[in-house]
């Protein structure tokens, strides 16, 4: 146990200690802990962590780099940065939808890889015209997507198949059939990825110039943002979003509430699939034109960091993701430049994952040392009134927190309560 | 070619059942152990790299570096779980996501670790670490059993290392008093607390078995399939053996049965696919066959399970 006032207990009470802000400090929290573990982790390396980290903006274009290629500036690459976070909002999404059902789809990549799939083979290899292509690009990859959901969520509901396990074989038999029928029928013979779509079909517009430079403008970016829009607003205010959300938190009591389980658990799965499949299409046809075999796009296990650090909701999947779209994109610069190699970015994206997971912990600890503290200030006010040399502020700032800590104490009790039942099984 | 089968089909087998005794160590104690994929790499991780260390040490005909590596292998993966456990039993994270976010971690940090030593002690920029080949055995006499010789022909040394494990683990689980506890702490741990017996501990251990017999498996796989050590070791062989000890209904014999139909299931494929004469794609059609009948049998056998009563619950002294 911490000593007695100790100034870091009451520096991480006071910041981290109100618990209507607990929401995004503590993620905040997890992720300084995690970049400091990662600047440590570079600094044994014999490399400095702050210009590695730089160089991670740099590479995604947030900074500017010392010199450009032709054709490059800091805005281009920002915009193509903007055409690999795409996915990412979108594969977050699907986790999240899900994880407010009380369920783990955890085959967001699987859903991405068939989407993406199925998708090209109709639309990207047809001759089709760019305003009826790019729509139905999307619209496949989503139905698409949207199926395989639904398969997951029914095994579930009628058989009693855990969705993790079920979403994890689709993950491979989507795996290993499309690698063959690339390997046998779309294969192209150089690069041994299937061919490139039709640049009709191709949700990222590359090479658009304007200026002198050339961007490559991700038409997906506006449907991700909209999307996280629509999902935050049919969570807060609609019937269904509230039932979803019921269904995930008690099982057993939204339906003595009269709530259809199976029916709001399938429909959940339906969406997260459809949104994985929105994440295929702008992964496989927008940010890339082609399909690499044999390999699950990383972008559907990330997801799940990302979701669950912007704490399942949309707007804080938003800056979540953006953060570990950063490290994903910039690492590529980072490992030219510095020397490093770029799996260190997928360690601290490990890290901050790590460290996300213990939140409920921390959350514990600081409401243990809080109450702790209110009891020594209660303890040292009787004391003042005795000797009347304590200095006042200080023990009349806590003693205003101490007081909102006993209201909130029991909406935290239903919180807790809620994580325990909710995710799993 | 029936005896290729078997041969092929037990040595897949074996590793995938000796990972999946772990996994029901973890969840008959309460515990969700998604972590088993990330827990087998970290562990193969920490085995192949004090092989590679050995190696040159004993020359090239020692055995030394293969024994050495199977014991680090279960030491690391013990290790590693132990952030499983802390997240599960201290922490009280919810125990999917820790899964999850340890196997992630894993692949991430034995992949980056992978590249660095061998930059820093090889001097080579490689991302894996080469092994060489297992030996195998023949046992004299019992191979000429008409088809069941099989499994006495060309065994890898480590399907002996497993099944020692696994009877020892079956003893353990069943027969003793501290498999009693474990398997009670999975069904009602309040009743474990008022029996005087610390149920966090007893979880804490199992999910450091768990990380053991994953490493073994991990490391057995490194050997046997691939003969290096890369990241390709994360090819789901820990959800596979998840999904055997639901089908097995987290019991120790059943299991055993469902991973030996895995295996068979892979083996006959490749030999079908080979005996056809058909060309290599093909042989990524076959791939899905143990997934495709794990889904198929789950959807059989998934509404008799019963799984442990208090399995991912948390375990809070105060609630009843």
């Amino acid at each position: 146990m911490k000593r007695k006032g100790n100034p870091v207990t009451k520096f991480f009470v006071k910041t981290l200690g109100n618990e209507k802000h607990q929401v995004y400090t503590i993620p905040v929290f997890a992720i300084i802990l995690s970049l400091i573990v990662g600047a440590v982790v570079i600094a044994i390396l014999g490399k400095n962590p702050f210009s590695a980290y730089l160089n991670l903006l740099q590479g995604s274009g947030i900074a500017p780099k010392a010199k450009y290629a032709g054709g490059k500036n800091m805005l281009t690459d920002f915009s193509s940065f903007l055409s690999y976070w795409t996915p990412m909002i979108f594969a977050a999404l699907a986790v999240a939808v899900a994880l407010k059902a009380g369920l783990f789809n955890i085959g967001v990549s699987g859903q991405m890889l068939v989407a993406g799939f199925l998708s090209s083979i109709t639309i990207g290899y047809s001759t089709l015209a760019a305003p009826v292509a790019k729509p139905l690009v999307v619209l496949v990859a989503m139905v698409v997507g949207a199926a395989i959901g639904c398969l997951i969520g029914w095994l579930k509901y009628r058989f009693n198949i855990n969705e993790v396990v079920s979403s994890i074989m689709l993950n491979y038999i989507g795996e290993y059939i499309i690698a063959f029928f690339i390997y046998t029928k779309f294969v192209d013979p150089v690069s041994r990825q299937s061919k490139n779509i039709s640049d009709m079909a191709r949700l990222t517009l590359i090479g658009v110039e304007i200026g002198g430079y050339k961007y490559d403008i991700p038409l997906g970016i506006i449907l991700a943002v909209l999307a996280a829009l629509i999902i935050q607003f049919v969570f807060k205010k609609t019937t269904f979003g509230y039932e979803l959300k019921a269904v995930g938190s008690n099982r057993k009591a939204s339906q003595y509430a009269g709530i259809s389980v199976g029916k709001n658990m399938i429909l959940a799965m339906i969406i997260s699939g459809a949104l994985a499949g929105a994440a295929g299409a702008s992964y496989y046809l927008g940010y890339f034109a082609s399909i690499q075999p044999k390999v699950l796009p990383s972008t559907g296990f990330d997801s799940i960091a990302v979701a669950l650090l912007g704490n399942s909701n949309p707007i804080g999947i938003l800056a979540s993701s953006f953060l570990i779209s950063v490290i994903g994109k910039g690492s590529t610069y980072m490992s030219s430049t510095a020397g490093l190699d770029a799996e260190i970015a997928s360690v601290i994206t490990g890290l901050i994952l790590l460290f996300s997971a213990c939140g409920a912990f921390i959350r514990e600890k600081v409401k243990r040392s809080k109450d702790r503290m209110e009891e020594m200030a209660k303890k040292e006010r009787t004391e003042e009134t005795d000797t009347k040399n304590v200095n006042a502020k200080e023990t009349d700032a806590e003693e205003s927190n101490a007081g909102k800590v006993k209201a909130k104490e029991e909406n935290s009790k239903i919180n807790a309560g809620k994580e325990n039942t909710g995710v799993g099984k | 070619m029936i005896d290729k089968i078997i041969i092929d089909g037990l040595s897949f087998a074996l590793p995938l059942f000796v990972m999946a005794i772990g996994g029901i160590y973890s969840e008959r104690s309460g515990i969700t152990n998604l972590a088993l994929e990330g827990l087998q790499g970290a562990g193969a991780f920490v085995g192949a790299l004090v092989a590679i260390f050995l190696m040159p040490r004993f020359g090239d005909n020692s055995q030394i570096p293969y024994y050495a590596a199977m014991l680090f292998a279960m030491l690391g993966g013990m290790i590693y779980a132990m952030l499983h456990a802390v997240l599960c039993v201290k922490f009280k994270a919810d125990q999917v996501i820790s899964g999850v976010v340890i196997n992630i971690l894993a692949m991430a940090l034995t992949v980056f670790l992978t590249k660095v030593v061998n930059r820093v002690a090889f001097g080579a920029p490689s991302d894996k670490f080469v092994l060489g080949v297992s030996q195998r055995w023949t046992i004299p006499g019992l191979c000429k059993i008409p088809i069941l010789g099989a499994i006495f022909t060309d065994l890898y040394p480590f399907e002996l290392i497993i099944v020692v494990v696994a009877v020892i683990a079956w003893y353990v689980l069943y027969r003793t008093k501290y498999g009693l506890h474990l398997r009670a702490c999975g069904d009602n741990p309040h009743a474990v607390d008022a029996a005087g017996i610390d149920v966090a501990r007893v979880r804490f251990s199992a999910v450091m078995i768990s990380g053991a017999l994953s490493g073994l498996a991990g490391m057995c796989f490194a050997y046997s399939i691939s003969a290096k050590y890369s990241s390709g070791i994360y090819v789901g062989y820990g959800y596979l053996s998840i999904a055997a000890l639901i089908f097995g209904n987290w019991k120790i014999v059943p299991t055993l049965a469902a991973c030996l139909l895995f295996g068979l299931a892979k083996s006959s494929g490749y030999q079908i696919v080979q005996a056809a004469g058909m060309p290599s794609s093909y042989s990524d059609l076959v791939m899905i066959l143990p997934y495709v009948l794990t889904l198929l049998l789950l959807v059989f056998f998934s509404k008799h399970n019963d799984s442990p009563r208090a399995l991912g619950e948390i375990y809070d002294k105060g609630k009843r």
